[in-house]
């Protein structure tokens, strides 16, 4: 282990000696309110950080509603296997990392981004997620890269490595101008790490178990490390494997954030057998939503944890969670685009405006929902398109964002997702158990409009459903709908 | 003739099985090996042979 990176067997250990203390402080009290809009996440980041990432849709919460990413497919060859992975499968109706449609060359990708770039004013990040590993075979990464800064400098790049090859290649990635690095890191401790990989190549030779763990463990802090020097912003990325590593991802997120790692990313292992991946093949289940959740409260002490993330595939395009890649496939490009700079560039005025705005209204809606002293925590799910409004029909919604509401006001905690229960008119009742069973532990739906016999049966279930807030900002709607809700019983109660 | 992967030099990282235009790549164990019923050598599909251009090892050649 290099002497460089403090002792990880002393933070495995639970020393807290750090050689670089760049632990943030905790805000915390009423400003730990956060959500999709999440000035408190926010807070606690440094404004010149801020303005790295508040276009920047898989690093801000609030930036995925307005800011596009595309990923280019030209990494196809990775350096380690991963037990949940499997690159060979392929179906354009999956979404799942490490899966793609087409490989493109450096040329195809440039080519591909310009296309989309003269379509879509919103994309602002251009990422490479492999297939495989965006720095196993790096020529194909950099020479993208390099076309990208000279075609459309105006677009963020970014890219998704294991962390193995890392260490090598930081200068270039600082030289490019390269600001976002994400990490994918299982655990710090390589007893819990052996179980999650089948082998590392590394140095000529293909290592097993511990040694692979070991090795693999020590190189991504050592990237890490050289990132944090570099001034690069670092995502760390974790796949919560139930059983392996949910217990330790807690001791993970601070030793990296010791190191620098600016937000985690805890993502739900996707495990089925039809994809061929040695945990689907094995039996290794995937973890509930509840189970995700309390992983991520484990560790959001300062809120800089990220729970947007859709897990997207290594060659989506377009908003997160709306993929429109394949709009964009080699075949369907243009042969000549236009210049389409001034247009992102007054598309990215108006969102700031829209952004002072909406930011004003939610401080207001957090004020509001404190004013009410609830006694215990309330969670909300709403059905949202996008905008950061309740602008979605709940029968159409294929995911509910949730919202925790308590005496310090508001907090965004992550998203639910479900079947569409709603296939096109007629409502299917045994889909609509399924939802009610997604939303297990909310108390209200807020969603654009909703039919009398699901509302009903959410309230049978429990479940207060409203569609008068239709249209208005998130917040300013939970806490118009609390105040609806509450404001009486509390008023109530003070005078008994 | 078909072109054939050199098994000591092998990462199995999987860029020629991106690569190749007749699905003639398949991994068997740790590595990568070409099916020789299936290779032709990428002709008619592309001027060089698509696996040996992927392959970051240098460790595809013709088949003697």
């Amino acid at each position: 282990m290099s002497s460089s990176i403090i002792s990880l067997k002393d933070a495995v250990a639970g020393s807290t000696t750090v050689d670089r203390a760049s632990k943030p402080t905790s805000t915390g009290g009423g400003c730990s309110t956060s959500g999709c809009g999440t000035p408190s996440a926010e807070a606690a980041i440094p404004a010149s950080v801020l303005a790295r990432i508040n276009d920047h849709p898989c690093y801000s919460e609030e930036a995925h509603h307005n800011f596009a990413r595309i990923h280019v497919a030209v990494a196809p060859a990775c350096n380690i296997q991963c037990n949940y992975c499997n690159r060979k499968y392929d179906c354009a109706n999956e979404s799942r990392p490490g899966v793609v449609s087409e490989r493109l060359s450096p040329e195809d990708a440039v080519r591909k981004v310009q296309a989309v770039a003269a379509k879509m004013p919103e994309l602002s990040v251009v990422g490479i997620a492999g297939p495989g590993d965006a720095l196993a075979d790096y020529r194909h990464t950099f020479a993208t890269f390099r076309l990208m800064r000279e075609v459309l400098p105006d677009l963020r790049l970014c890219l998704s490595t294991n962390g193995l090859a890392l260490v090598d290649h930081v200068e270039t990635i600082k030289s490019l101008g390269i600001d976002h690095v994400t990490i994918t890191m299982n655990a710090v401790d390589p007893h819990v790490s052996e179980g999650i990989y089948d082998w590392v190549y590394f140095n000529n030779r293909r290592l097993r178990g511990l040694e692979a763990a070991t090795v693999l463990l020590d190189r991504q802090m050592e990237g890490l490390d050289a990132l944090a020097r570099a001034d690069v912003l670092v995502k760390i990325n974790s796949v919560l494997i139930p059983g392996i590593n949910d217990d330790h991802l807690a001791k993970l997120n601070t030793v990296v954030r010791q190191h620098g790692a600016f937000i985690h990313n805890i993502m739900p292992l996707i495990s089925d057998p039809a994809h061929g991946t040695y945990f689907g093949l094995n039996g290794q289940r995937g973890p509930s939503p509840e189970e995700l959740q309390r992983v991520q409260d484990q560790v959001s002490g300062d809120a800089r944890v990220m729970r947007h993330c859709r897990q997207c595939r290594a060659d989506a395009v377009g908003l997160i969670g709306e993929d429109r890649g394949q709009e964009f496939t080699m075949a369907k490009l243009p042969e000549t685009v236009e210049d389409t700079t001034r247009e992102r560039e007054s598309y990215r005025a108006l969102i700031a405006h829209e952004q002072q705005d909406k930011t004003r209204q939610a401080g207001d809606a957090r004020r509001t929902i404190r004013a009410l002293e609830l006694t215990e925590e309330t969670l909300v799910a709403v059905c949202s398109k996008g905008g950061g409004r309740i602008n979605e029909h709940f029968g159409h919604a294929s995911e509910f964002k949730v919202y925790a509401a308590d005496s310090n006001g508001l907090r965004f905690i992550g998203h639910r997702r479900i079947d569409r229960y709603c296939g096109g008119g007629e409502g299917d009742d045994s889909k609509l158990e399924t939802t009610i069973v997604a939303l297990a532990g909310i108390r209200h739906v807020l969603c654009a409009k909703i039919g009398n016999c699901p509302r009903q049966q959410l309230s049978e279930a429990g479940i207060t459903v409203s569609d008068a807030q239709a249209f208005e900002y998130i917040e300013s709607a939970i806490a118009a709908h609390f105040h609806d809700c509450y404001a009486q019983t509390v008023a109530t109660e003070r005078r008994a | 003739m078909a072109y054939v992967i050199n098994e000591s030099a092998c990462t199995g990282c999987g860029s020629c099985e991106f690569g190749c235009p007749n699905a003639a790549i398949k991994m068997k164990g740790d590595i990568f090996v070409i099916n020789p019923s299936k290779c032709n050598e990428c002709k008619g599909h592309f001027d060089e042979p698509q696996c040996v251009a992927a392959c970051p090892a240098d460790c595809i050649t013709l088949a003697a």
